[in-house]
């Protein structure tokens, strides 16, 4: 799973953390250990100085099919683009760190966490999210198949699951029951519906021969 | 072991039909609009910025960089925050987990505080100014846990039984037991982040706030910004997992309110992974002492068990599981305690099976001690031991299969196959090992309304303000209402989480078929009277609705449990618990497991894996076998993680959570979980309710976590009595 990152501390004033990613990588053990002593005081501004105006950048690309182009802030992930000015609530926010899985949408084909991914950079990709998976009225396999086999409680994990199995199933990782949990394991489900998950991607992986 | 239980089981005795979830095509298609889904015209966006210190003071926060940036809209802090009304604990009768007001002045009480609320046209840009905030603190040396110095230690009342002589007949028994466990700190988190949004039109207000209780947020929302409950309305039909962690209302809910009405803007709010683990609540660690003594025959003859909990230091809030372990085995002898230790946290709160999970933890694993100190076999001395009464007041509990849930799994499972002497079994560098536990879970109730709407094509409405947080209440209603009107549950739609419905009880304590679904029967048969007694055919409805002269039939009613004081249904509305009443003996209700496992350890490196897992429960009536067995199969699941993996590691300086992410915090995923073999043993109960029906939600994940302990002692030889089950502890 990834490390910690810098952005985890973004939104707590915690002195103990002033340092960035990059002096952090740069390796001033000084001050780390200075800023790790108990109640230092004083919260720092955390991130480094760059400009104070959002810098925007006009990208083009397609989300489900349709053509979008948007003058977006270079900050924006996909994830809050979609869930945002795009309308497609379906992918969901369960870190905005990349480590629950929730946000999996497909680019060019392709299992990617939405939280992770800038709009800016997205000039020419096609995005699919779980709300153009079905074609029409005609449930995706997986979906059927999730259906079947129960495999979801809550349902907030479960667009990110089905995204995932979709792609575990074309990247061929769905041979055996083993390597399923294997290769879904990004995606997490605190209901724990995960043998009902395997069930359901074994029988999506049939349905598709 | 037999195969497992396919994902859709067949119904057996005393089951209902398993259809598949009401709300299953719309959770495969990403259709549900959890709350921070909902739209809303224009929202702005709030970040909080959270304290760095957990005990002490701020000296100055300087907004001025932050408040400047383009699209920051306004930075809130405690000198310019909109002013609330107090709200006290629910234990107190009020409505938050955690009474300390957010924003109201400069003390710090706890890590992870709120300290200021940056709110901005959108989330990248709160977060660049959330960075340039300047923030100075006076900190003073928090107390974090058990042992800190300036934690205070409290007596409580709550769990304490005294039955018989406990020390005269410890004394003189020829076999005794006295041994101590601990469990760690954990954390709910549910996969939907905790957020708000919240929208004013002149003086009404529509929360939208992922809650399992939507009648208490709205009467606590308007107790807090001083309006009235009636101009309040929270709506959220889906919840993205809770677990306990969205059972009762926090401060947040004003605070944001509170901001959107001074901004006349509608404003939403996403609390951060790592905020959640300070912002809402947490299961605390606790400390057991247990002492047993028995003959050499098995039989138990005293019982001891001393439980002590963290909680913070502005509120008194406990789990006193001594009153389920109390309860378990047949003991003349028994005498339990529970003392607190307060310290500078935030408030715990209740999260999946809050006394049980640690309580039935620490009896389980010392009722494996004593049975191999006793020489003899693990369920064995489940039997000996098995009561039908009450062992501290001797009221009978109205059914009781505990032991038939033993027999069940334990020829399943391949129980026989074991040899009881630990270490003595093996296969290639895995020691293997099987383990045993109970699993218990008492049968809540709390009043409930409900209305039904029937029309004359035969289509009905079921309107209730319950919640369905991933456990299959959608479906359970749907097919409750089914039944007693006698139609097809495909003509029937459902309508939860929203508070311009009748109330229902809180989404929790496993109580929402019973007690929802109560509501709902009482409901449909004030329906089947209008009609005199049973609705009519759906071809027939449209002439028996001209009979009646109607072309609607609209039936409430209000359901409470037995002994519900007067005020019940009142204090519902109210959006709280109790109303009076209770106060008479009852009899004891409880659905009941056996879970068993296998665990393999290897010889070398310590790695423990669980290829396999077993539990059988009766839980009375089961509604829907294939949502039922979701919630066991997810319990037993949640038992594994606690078992080996789950831990909010604290610092101890700091009084602060370490690891507060999803991806530190260990979960199981995927790759750990076994195949798990769930079997429902049919269990007929007409005296908890008429359902008949005990609740399931919670009771399978009460016993795994010692099940596993137990089976890793047998693979090992080593007893780990401290929660998770690591390598490290096995080298």
């Amino acid at each position: 799973m990834a490390a910690k990152c810098a952005q985890g501390y973004f939104m707590s004033s915690r002195p103990a953390m002033p340092v960035s990613r990059r002096s952090f990588i740069g390796g001033s053990a000084a001050a780390i250990s200075a800023a790790g002593s108990v109640g230092a005081g004083k919260a720092k501004a955390q991130s480094s100085a760059s400009a104070d105006r959002a810098k925007k950048r006009t990208v083009s690309f397609t989300v489900n099919g349709d053509r979008r182009e948007m003058e977006a802030d270079t900050r924006l992930t996909l994830l809050d683009a979609l869930r945002g000015p795009l309308g497609l609530p379906g992918s969901k926010k369960g870190c905005d760190h990349g480590q629950c899985g929730a946000c999996t949408v497909h680019v060019d084909g392709q299992r990617m966490l939405s939280c992770f991914t800038l709009v800016a950079g997205l000039e020419g990709k096609e995005v699919t999210t779980i709300e153009g998976l079905a074609n029409g009225d005609e449930l995706h396999p997986l979906q059927q198949a999730f259906i079947d086999n129960d495999a979801f409680q809550c349902g907030y994990c479960t667009p990110g699951q089905i995204m995932s199995g979709v792609a575990c199933i074309a990247e061929g990782h769905a041979r055996t029951p083993a390597e399923i949990r294997e290769y879904m394991s990004g995606n997490i489900c605190r209901c724990a519906a995960y043998p009902n998950i395997v069930a359901a991607v074994e029988q999506a992986r049939d349905a598709e021969g | 072991m037999a195969d497992p239980t396919p994902p859709v089981p067949e119904p057996g005795t005393n089951m209902g039909k398993a259809l598949p979830r009401y709300e299953a095509r719309a959770k495969v298609t990403g259709a549900p609009l959890y709350a921070d889904d909902m739209p809303l015209p224009n929202p702005a966006t709030a970040l909080f910025v959270t304290s760095g210190i957990a005990k002490g003071s701020i000296t100055s926060i300087d907004t001025s960089e932050a408040a400047g940036l383009p699209g920051v809209l306004k930075v809130y802090t405690h000198e310019n925050a909109p002013s609330r009304q107090d709200l006290r604990h629910f234990m107190k009768g009020g409505y938050v987990a955690d009474s300390v007001m957010p924003l109201a002045g400069p003390n710090i009480v706890n890590d992870g505080e709120i300290v200021a609320v940056v709110v901005a046209e959108d989330l990248a840009t709160a977060r660049d100014a959330a960075h340039r905030l300047k923030i100075s603190y006076q900190a003073e040396q928090p107390a974090t846990t058990f042992g800190s110095a300036g934690a205070e230690e409290k007596q409580i009342t709550a769990g304490k039984h005294d039955v018989g002589d406990f020390d005269a007949a410890y004394g003189s028994a020829p076999v005794t037991l006295d041994v101590e466990y601990e469990t760690p700190t954990m954390h709910h988190n549910p996969m939907e982040l905790f957020s708000t949004a919240a929208a004013w039109d002149g003086d009404n207000l529509v929360i939208h706030e992922p809650s399992q209780f939507v009648w208490q947020l709205k009467n606590g929302a308007a107790e807090t910004l001083g309006v009235d409950a009636a101009k309040v309305e929270v709506k959220n039909p889906f919840v993205g997992g809770a677990f306990g962690s969205k059972g009762i209302m926090t401060q947040r809910t004003g605070l944001i309110a509170a901001i959107a009405r001074d901004l006349r803007r509608p404003v939403k709010n996403v609390v951060m992974r790592d905020q959640g683990y300070t912002l809402a609540t947490y299961r605390a660690e606790t400390r057991h002492r247990i002492r047993m003594g028995a003959e050499s025959n098995g039989k138990l003859v005293a019982l001891s068990h001393e439980g002590s909990e963290v909680t913070s230091r502005q509120d008194d809030y406990f789990v006193a599981g001594t009153t389920a372990t109390a309860e378990m085995y047949a003991c003349p002898n028994i005498r339990t305690g529970v003392s607190l230790v307060k310290a500078d946290r935030n408030t715990p709160g209740f999260m999946r099976s809050p006394p049980e999970t640690p309580y039935m933890y620490a009896l389980e694993s010392a009722m494996d001690e004593m049975a191999e100190k006793l020489g003899i076999d693990p369920v064995e001395f489940r039997r000996i031991n098995d009561t039908q009464t009450s062992p501290t007041t001797g009221a009978p509990y109205t059914s009781r299969s505990l032991m038939e849930c033993y027999d069940e799994a334990a020829s399943s499972f391949g129980w026989s196959k074991r040899n009881p002497q630990p270490m003595s079994m093996a296969q290639d560098d895995w020691l293997i090992g099987y383990g045993c536990a109970t699993a218990c879970y008492p049968t809540n109730m709390m009043p409930a309304t409900a209305r039904i709407v029937l029309t004359p094509e035969g289509r009905a409405e079921v309107l209730i303000a319950a919640h369905d947080v991933g456990t299959g209440a959608y479906t359970v209603m749907q097919q409750i209402a089914a039944d007693e009107l006698g139609i097809d549950p495909a003509a029937i739609t459902v309508r939860m989480g929203d508070t311009t419905l009748p109330p229902g009880p809180v989404s929790g304590g496993s109580m929402t078929t019973a007690s929802a679904g109560s509501a709902v029967k009482a409901a449909c048969e004030k329906v089947r009277q209008r009609f005199g007694g049973t609705v009519p055919a759906v071809d027939d409805m449209s002439a028996a609705f001209r009979k009646l002269g109607s072309n609607r039939i609209e039936e409430y009613a209000e359901w409470a449990p037995p002994g519900s004081g007067e005020d019940a249904i009142k204090a519902l509305y109210k959006g709280k618990f109790g109303g009076g009443g209770g106060d008479e003996p009852k009899p004891l209700m409880y659905a009941f497991g056996a879970e068993f496992v296998e665990v393999r350890v290897h010889r070398l490196t310590r790695e423990i894996r669980v290829p396999r897992m077993t539990g059988a429960f009766a839980a009375g009536r089961i509604v829907n076998p294939r949502t039922a067995r979701s919630q066991y199969l997810g319990g037993m699941i949640w038992g594994l993680g606690q078992a080996l993996l789950e831990k909010t590691e604290l610092d101890l300086l700091r009084a602060r959570y370490i690891n507060d992410n999803i991806a530190e915090y260990l979960v199981a995923v995927n790759a750990d979980v076994p195949e798990v073999d769930i079997i429902m043993v049919p269990e007929v109960d007409n005296q908890v309710n008429s359902l008949g029906v005990k609740g399931i939600g919670e009771v399978s994940n009460v016993g795994t976590a010692a099940a596993i302990a137990n089976a890793v002692y047998h693979a090992t030889g080593r007893r780990i009595r401290e929660l998770p089950v690591t390598m490290d502890k096995l080298l």
